[in-house]
């Protein structure tokens, strides 16, 4: 017999509510590197010496990319409504609220427009703390109307991909925003307005299956986890275990979906140059 | 024939109404008008549980074994057809089919998800899921409608896109994303019917139409109610409340303005008789792309892209 008895079975937190981003003072890696979160912060929240690239929001990517973190931030307000009353182990709207009170977030992407070394761009990043970075209307019409700021601007367009696909809860309005943002796209791609689609760990399902794969350059993070299928619904399928390394970056990268693996501390300068090289 | 729980009742009585019929003779007035009455009572029975369908009872129809598949209605509704293989990179996907096909003398492309009947038609054809290459094939036969001015029709049966090894090497969400976006662009009429089964980008990634019709009994969302129990129960035993709460229906979808119609099945489905059920789906094909055939290709396409790009409820 042990002297010590855990009195609650299993650890206890819902997944949802694990912080991603660092808010203590100290960040410890999945790999037990302890670092102080001022060295994180000027490190694009890359874990130095480990090349562990954390996973960040759209506050981080913003603060990242745009010069000086200015930008101006469009359909801020914009919420999920419950068309379908929907109701799982909780009613849809009381999930919704209960997550914008944790995450600080309206709904699972942010879109904003501002410069990036001085150069034009759009941005629209996912938020994955956000029901799992989960697409439904709020996600797809956010994109879309940004999307059209773009094509008005004649602006390039970024999207930062983080998500587990489509949001269940808005069922077939979710699927629906798969084909409005590839409409969107396919208009991009008429306007010859550059679509850069950057994939971070993960990007699956229904994201995967749409605007995440139609940049006219799609960049990941190293080792994000980049796929259409999840890998438990593989290894169910197949019956057998993944071959190590199944649907990382590097792998999609290697079976010809990407066109480059980039370290997020040199995002902005190589987004920069090859905006400029299209410019010039 | 294989029947479902809700259609034991009916199969009872009409089981009754054979032994009725076979035991009276032509002359007994009294046996006759019994036999008229359980007519009667079947019928309203029947129409009485198949127009209040829950959303899991449509999901089994719409998977009934004796279901027609899309060649099956191809090979109804067209005089001649020439099926064509192969996406010219990887392989000919068996899972998914096409080729030109003649209705009342005019040519359409028809392309669609086929299911097998049997066992090794059901392997031969991966029960539906097509691969990357299946999708590339689509495009293929698309692009090639569109090359020779030829409308094209779709038809949408899949429980979702093949989430195997080699589909994802093979970019199996490339290969759907590209279709969406490519379906937008397409010059030439692009009709939709749903004539099964409805999951996903699997779905999505044939059905980017100026009419997207389905059929009765199907159902058409984002993932299959088995899947959705065991992801937000955490168990398969909610599939019924799923086909509930995801509002799955041509009925629901058509509510929530994701669909543009709905086409009408005979009284107990589609597989109870098929002629008819065919020469509805020609009779609206014909009809709709003489209506789509009045727009200009730029108005066609800028009317697809506004109407999916209305989908989606928000509040701001």
């Amino acid at each position: 017999m042990s002297w010590f008895k855990r009195s609650d079975k299993g650890i206890l937190t819902p997944t949802e509510a694990k912080r991603e981003v660092p808010d203590g003072l100290w960040f410890k890696s999945p790999a037990g590197k302890i670092v102080h979160t001022r060295e994180l912060k000027n490190n694009a929240y890359v874990v130095p010496e480990e090349e562990f690239h954390v996973r960040i929001g759209s506050a981080e990517y913003f603060e990242v990319l745009f010069d000086n973190n200015q930008f101006t931030e469009l359909d801020e307000n914009m919420e999920s409504a419950d068309p379908l009353k929907f109701k799982d182990t909780k009613p849809y709207p009381k999930r919704i609220k209960e997550t914008q009170a944790k995450t600080e977030l309206k709904d699972a992407v942010r879109t904003a427009y501002g410069k990036m070394n001085g150069l034009d761009i759009t941005i629209a990043c996912m938020d994955f703390s956000f029901i799992g970075g989960s697409m439904g209307s709020v996600v797809g019409e956010k994109i879309a109307r940004a999307m059209d700021h773009s094509l008005k601007n004649k602006i390039p367009f970024l999207m930062i991909s983080r998500s587990g696909g489509a949001r269940m809860m808005e069922a077939g309005l979710s699927l629906m925003q798969m084909a409005k943002t590839s409409a969107k796209i396919a208009l991009l791609d008429q306007a010859k307005i550059p679509y850069i689609s950057l994939l971070t760990d993960p990007t699956t399902g229904g994201v995967t299956a749409s605007y995440a794969m139609l940049g006219d350059f799609n960049i990941a993070e190293p080792n994000a986890l980049i796929g259409f299928a999840g890998p438990r619904v593989i290894r169910e399928t197949i019956g057998k275990d993944l071959p190590k390394g199944f649907q990382s970056a590097e792998f999609v990268l290697e079976h010809g979906f990407l066109d480059f693996i980039v370290d997020r501390r040199n995002l902005k300068s190589r987004l920069t140059t090859l905006l400029q090289m299209l410019k010039n | 024939m294989s029947l479902l729980d809700f259609e034991k009742p009916i199969a009872e009585l009409e089981s009754k109404l054979e032994d009725m019929k076979h035991l009276a003779s032509d002359s007994d007035k009294e046996v006759q008008a019994a036999v008229k009455a359980l007519e009667k009572k079947i019928h309203e029975l029947k129409k009485e549980t198949f127009e209040n369908l829950t959303g899991w009872q449509r999901v089994q129809l719409s998977r009934h074994p004796d279901r027609p598949y899309t060649l099956d209605y191809i090979y109804e509704i067209t005089s001649d057809f020439i099926e064509l293989h192969g996406d010219r990179n990887v392989s000919d996907d068996k899972a998914m089919v096409g080729g030109f096909g003649s209705i009342d003398g005019k040519t359409f492309m028809l392309i669609g998800q086929q299911k097998g009947r049997n066992t090794k038609q059901r392997q031969l054809r991966n029960f539906g899921m097509a691969n990357p290459e299946g999708y590339r094939k689509a495009l293929r036969l698309m692009k090639l409608a569109e090359k020779f001015n030829k409308p094209i029709v779709t038809f949408i049966d899949t429980p979702g896109a093949f989430p195997g090894l080699e589909a994802e090497e093979r970019g199996q969400g490339e290969a759907i994303a590209r279709n969406l976006k490519e379906m937008f662009m397409l010059k030439v009429p692009v009709i939709c019917i749903v004539i099964g089964e409805g999951a996903s980008g699997g779905a999505l990634g044939i059905a980017i139409g100026d009419r997207v019709l389905m059929l009765e009994n199907t159902w058409y969302s984002v993932i299959s109610p088995e899947s959705c129990s065991s992801i937000l129960w955490r168990s398969w035993d909610y599939k019924e409340q799923a086909a509930e709460v995801l509002k799955l229906t041509g009925k629901d979808m058509l509510e929530q303005k994701l669909i543009d119609g709905i086409i009408k099945e005979p009284l107990g489905g589609a597989h109870t008789d098929m002629k008819w059920m065919s020469t509805e789906i020609k009779k609206v094909i014909m009809s709709l792309t003489g209506e789509l055939e009045k727009l200009s290709p730029e108005d066609r396409i800028q009317q697809r892209i506004d109407k999916f790009c209305r989908m989606g409820v928000v509040q701001e």
